[in-house]
Parts: structure tokens; C-alpha cells; sequence
């Protein structure tokens, strides 16, 4: 055996094939899997690709770069589904991309804050956090009252996401724009087919201006979203057709 | 190709060399220290073992389970069940208490208090403030002011089905933006200003303009007396905050009394059914409620008082 390595040392054919055998086998390992990894994200009900507007908070929670603070990931341990809820499922964040798990808790978990806080207590939140949160260390963000989404991108980014496989319809890309505008105006008029689109959708004023729909209402909009959508009064995670 | 035997040992170190040469420079063939070696054909032995034992391998359907069956999900399912065993026998006594016999059971009632005070911590110190302080806009729980009602039931009632909630029963109020809106004009809101100033203490602060203040009374007569009472005393029944205590939601300054009648802000709080069982609304109630300000119940078989100050507080050993 030792001598049958000594032959690969000495001809650099017969070691560049070994090579390519262990690469390949070492490739195929790490890659076969993947191929199988739908069979480990479980099904539920309820979850739906992002609206226009929640997409256009998610744009900018991403470049705030909230991901570096606050994780979207409740770990099946007690004590984090005591605090925060139930345990974050893969399939919740089957249409985020990329997802923001994250790592790091200087702040709390973000995966179940839907519904958690009013849009009023969010907004006083994000202008000032140390005015409800006085230990709070968050940087303000107040400069997202003052500036509009643009809803012309709304379109370019439902695309950007049906490339990755987020199953945005003809329908809704060409309603994209209207559809961000509906969402932060009750009045509107398209507001039935807006919640046909996007089941559970809530539609509001998210950031108390109803003159303007500015980047606060499409961060409000995202975060009320964020784990709202599988109803756990009916989902058995422990299911054992559910265990992962 | 050498045969061992043919390879040259080095005098020096006694080892054998690999019988590679550069320019009379020769390599050692040392050999892998045992210790490391017999390490790294463990961990192999390992890593198949566990292969065995855990789940491993995504497959076509599904995953290969492992033997040991283990599984993240049933783990922290089986610590909640344990977590909740524990705490059962209590939480069924809260369960199947009626609110005046919380009260009156110290154990019950300092249980509750611990529960309470760590799901406030979590869930409501957020918005109401560290002990139930408030913050504008939130209002503050440690007094014994009361929008909705602070009796036992009623802040129950407030947790489960929460303020301009999505719930069906949600506490309903909704204050108009008379500035906002235009229902007013600018000279009314001035005009009513000054009148909700002189209801209360804030008299001595602000100093309101008695002729605006007497024309804002017949404004105030026709558009806010409806919910806030003739005079400014509020209505729970409708959730409209008494105008006399000179406790203000919005901040009791002339500018931001002003600013509320223009906007007619409300505040939305969550209902908490969705996240609690009725045990732990129960122990939240009881948390708030000792906070400062809980209420009597009306037929008053709780030793709870209405007043301020010492007496007040009808929990009173705690801790």
C-alpha cells in the first residue's frame, strides 16, 4: 500500500487523476444533498412571498444592515420559546433571499415581532428608541419618515426574486407599484385585489402619514409581517409527519 | 521503489529516509505521531458511529433518523410539557379562581405576580415602561388612572382582546382629528384648548384664557362632551380618558393638548390571546394590577381602594 503511493508521487499522471477522483468524491458529498434538502423543509400553511411594500422594508433592513443586531431565528430551545414564541420554522423563510437568520443578539429576535408592537410604538421606536426603550443602545433611524419608497423599483424587484424561484405571478409584477401604494393607503381602490395577491396582508397607514408612503411605512409594513404568517393554533411542529 | 529494507537510515537520527536526494540533501521518512494518528482514525470511527446514532443524511424522502432518534423539536417539546407540569397545579388554581379569590390567596396572588412580572418583562415593559411607567402614547399602568378600567376584570379583559386590535371584541375608541380632518377651525381648536385646560389642574399651570376658554365651552359642549363627559370627567364604558386628572396620554402641555385635538391620535395594543393562555393573561392582570392603581371590583369584596398613596395598594406583602 505504502508503495502503491509512492507510484502516485512519482507520476504526476496517475496523482492529477487521484486528485480529480478525491475532489469529485469529496464534491459530490458536500453537493448531493442539496438536491434532497426540499425533503427536510417541512410544509405549512399561510406562508406567502413578501408584498411589494413588506420586500421594500426587507430592501431596507437589509442596508441598515439590521441583520448585524438582531437575528430572525428562535431556536428550539425553552427558554427562547418562552420568550419570543414558537420556534421559527425553515419553511418561514422559504421566500427570503437572502434570509437573516443572523448571529448576533445585541437587540432581541426579530422572528415573531409581527403584531407585537403597534405601528405607533414601532415608529416612536425608530425615530427615537431611547423614548419607549430608555436602556435602548439602537441607533435612531428617524430619516426614514423623510424619505419615500420609490414604488417604480417595486416591479424590478418582484422579478429580481422570481429569478431565485419566489413564485411572484405575472399578475403581481405588473401590479407591483400599485399594489406598494395600496398597502399604505385603507382607501384605495384596488384594495380587494391588492388582499386577493397577498393573503393576510394588512393594509394601513403603517407610519402615521397618510400624505406619503416613506421607507418607515415599508419597515413598519415588514416587520408586522415577520412571523405572522403560519397559524400555530393549528400547525403540530411535532407532528411526526412535521419533525425535522 | 525501494523496498524498506534497501532504504538508507540516517545516522544521526536513526531514521529512515525516503531515499529522495537534492544535491545530498535527503528527507526523513518520520512517521506520524501514534497519538495523532490514533486520534484522527477515531474521529473517522466517530463521525461513522454518529452517522448511525443521529439524524444525518437528507434523503429522497426525508432524512436518515439515526437510531437514537433524537430530535430538536421533540426535545424542546417535551422541556415545555415539563415546564408546564410544573407549573400546572398553580395555573389551574389561577385557571379556576374567581378574580376576588387571586386577590385574597396570597400564595395564588404572589405566584401570579412572579409570572406576570417575567411575560410583562418580555412583552409589555416594551411599551408601557419599566414597572408599568408609560411613555407618551403608552399609557402609564403604575397609577390609578384608568382608561379602560382598572379592576381586576377589566384589565383581564384589556390583555385578552386589546385596544384597537384586530380582535373582535377589541376596546373600540376613536377620537376624531378635528384639525386634521378640518372639522374644526384653527380659532375653534385654540377655542377648545383653553376650555380643556381650565377643567382641571392644569388651570394653575397653563393659565387658559378665560373669553376663549368660554367660547371653547360651547364647542366642547357640542363635540367632545359626547364621550369625555360635560365635565371632562371621561367614560370608561367608551375608553374616553378623564380630561380632570391632569394625567394626559398625549403630554398635558397647551401645544400638546392642542396637537391631539387636531390629530385625535389613538394607540393600538396587541390582544394577547394570540401569544398566552387565559392562565398567564390572568397572571399579567395580576402583575398590573399591583403595579399601583388596581381597582376595587364594584361589589368590592377585594380589599383594593380607589385612593392614592399608601393605602392604595391592595397587595400589600408582596414580597
Amino acid at each position: 500500500m505504502w508503495n502503491f503511493h509512492k507510484l502516485l508521487e512519482k507520476h504526476t499522471m496517475i496523482l492529477i487523476v487521484g486528485i480529480l477522483i478525491v475532489v469529485s468524491l469529496g464534491g459530490l458529498v458536500q453537493i448531493t444533498p442539496l438536491f434532497f434538502i426540499e425533503s427536510t423543509i417541512e410544509r405549512v400553511e399561510g406562508v406567502r412571498p413578501y408584498t411589494p411594500l413588506e420586500l421594500a422594508g426587507r430592501q431596507i433592513y437589509i442596508r441598515e444592515g439590521c441583520y448585524t443586531c438582531h437575528s430572525q431565528m428562535i431556536r428550539p430551545l425553552r427558554d427562547e420559546v418562552e420568550r419570543y414564541g414558537h420556534y421559527s420554522l425553515a419553511a418561514e423563510s422559504m421566500y427570503d433571499h437572502p434570509f437573516q437568520w443572523g448571529s448576533k443578539r445585541t437587540g432581541p429576535d426579530l422572528a415573531r415581532v409581527g403584531g407585537r408592537y403597534s405601528d405607533e410604538w414601532q415608529r416612536d421606536h425608530l425615530i427615537n428608541p431611547r423614548s419607549v426603550v430608555p436602556e435602548s443602545v439602537m441607533p435612531p433611524y428617524a430619516f426614514l419618515q423623510r424619505a419615500d419608497v420609490d414604488a417604480g423599483r417595486a416591479a424590478a424587484h418582484l422579478r429580481a426574486n422570481r429569478v431565485v424561484g419566489v413564485p411572484y405571478t405575472d399578475d403581481m409584477v405588473a401590479n407591483a407599484a400599485g399594489d406598494m401604494r395600496t398597502q399604505g393607503d385603507p382607501t384605495a381602490a384596488d384594495y380587494d385585489a391588492f388582499t386577493a395577491r397577498y393573503p393576510n396582508a394588512v393594509v394601513r397607514d403603517f407610519d402615521g402619514d397618510p400624505s406619503r408612503l416613506t421607507e418607515m411605512d415599508a419597515l413598519i409594513a415588514y416587520l408586522q409581517h415577520l412571523g405572522t404568517g403560519v397559524d400555530f393554533s393549528t400547525y403540530e411542529a411535532e407532528a411526526p409527519g412535521n419533525l425535522r | 521503489m525501494a523496498a524498506p529494507e534497501d532504504r538508507e537510515i540516517d545516522a544521526h537520527s536513526g531514521r529512515e529516509t525516503t531515499g529522495h536526494e537534492w544535491d545530498g540533501i535527503k528527507e526523513l521518512d518520520t512517521p506520524l505521531p501514534r497519538w495523532w494518528l490514533y486520534i484522527f482514525y477515531a474521529s473517522i470511527v466517530v463521525a461513522i458511529i454518529y452517522w448511525v446514532l443521529m439524524p444525518a443524511w437528507p434523503m429522497v424522502n426525508g432524512y436518515t433518523h439515526g437510531l437514537l432518534n433524537f430530535s430538536d423539536r421533540r426535545n424542546v417539546a417535551a422541556d415545555v410539557r415539563a415546564l408546564e407540569t410544573a407549573r400546572a397545579p398553580q395555573y389551574e388554581r389561577l385557571r379556576a379562581a374567581s378574580n376576588e379569590e387571586v386577590v385574597a390567596d396570597p400564595q395564588l396572588r404572589e405566584f401570579a405576580f412572579a409570572a406576570g412580572e417575567a411575560a410583562f418583562g418580555d412583552n409589555c415593559r416594551t411599551c408601557h415602561g419599566a414597572g408599568g411607567a408609560g411613555a407618551p402614547g403608552f399609557p402609564s399602568l403604575a397609577d390609578d388612572v384608568w382608561i379602560w378600567g382598572g379592576t381586576l376584570a377589566d384589565i383581564e379583559h384589556t390583555i385578552t382582546v386589546g385596544v384597537r386590535s384586530p380582535h373582535p371584541e377589541a376596546r373600540q375608541s376613536m377620537m376624531p382629528a378635528f384639525g386634521r380632518d378640518q372639522l374644526l377651525t384653527r380659532a375653534q381648536i385654540s377655542d377648545v384648548t383653553e376650555h380643556v385646560l381650565s377643567l382641571g389642574p392644569a388651570r394653575a399651570r397653563e393659565n387658559p384664557n378665560a373669553t376663549a376658554a368660554a367660547r371653547g365651552a360651547a364647542i366642547y359642549g357640542e363635540q367632545c362632551a359626547a364621550c369625555h363627559g360635560a365635565t371632562g370627567a371621561g367614560d370608561r364604558t367608551l375608553g374616553a380618558p378623564s380630561l380632570v386628572d391632569d394625567i394626559w396620554l398625549y403630554g398635558g402641555s397647551r401645544a400638546e393638548v392642542r396637537r391631539q385635538i387636531e390629530l385625535g391620535r389613538g394607540g393600538v395594543m396587541p390582544n394577547w390571546d394570540r401569544r398566552f393562555d387565559p392562565a398567564m393573561i390572568r397572571a399579567l392582570a395580576v402583575y398590573v394590577y399591583a403595579l399601583g392603581g388596581g381597582e376595587a371590583a364594584p361589589p368590592a369584596a377585594a380589599p383594593a381602594g380607589e385612593g392614592e398613596g399608601e393605602g392604595a395598594p391592595p397587595q400589600a406583602p408582596l414580597r
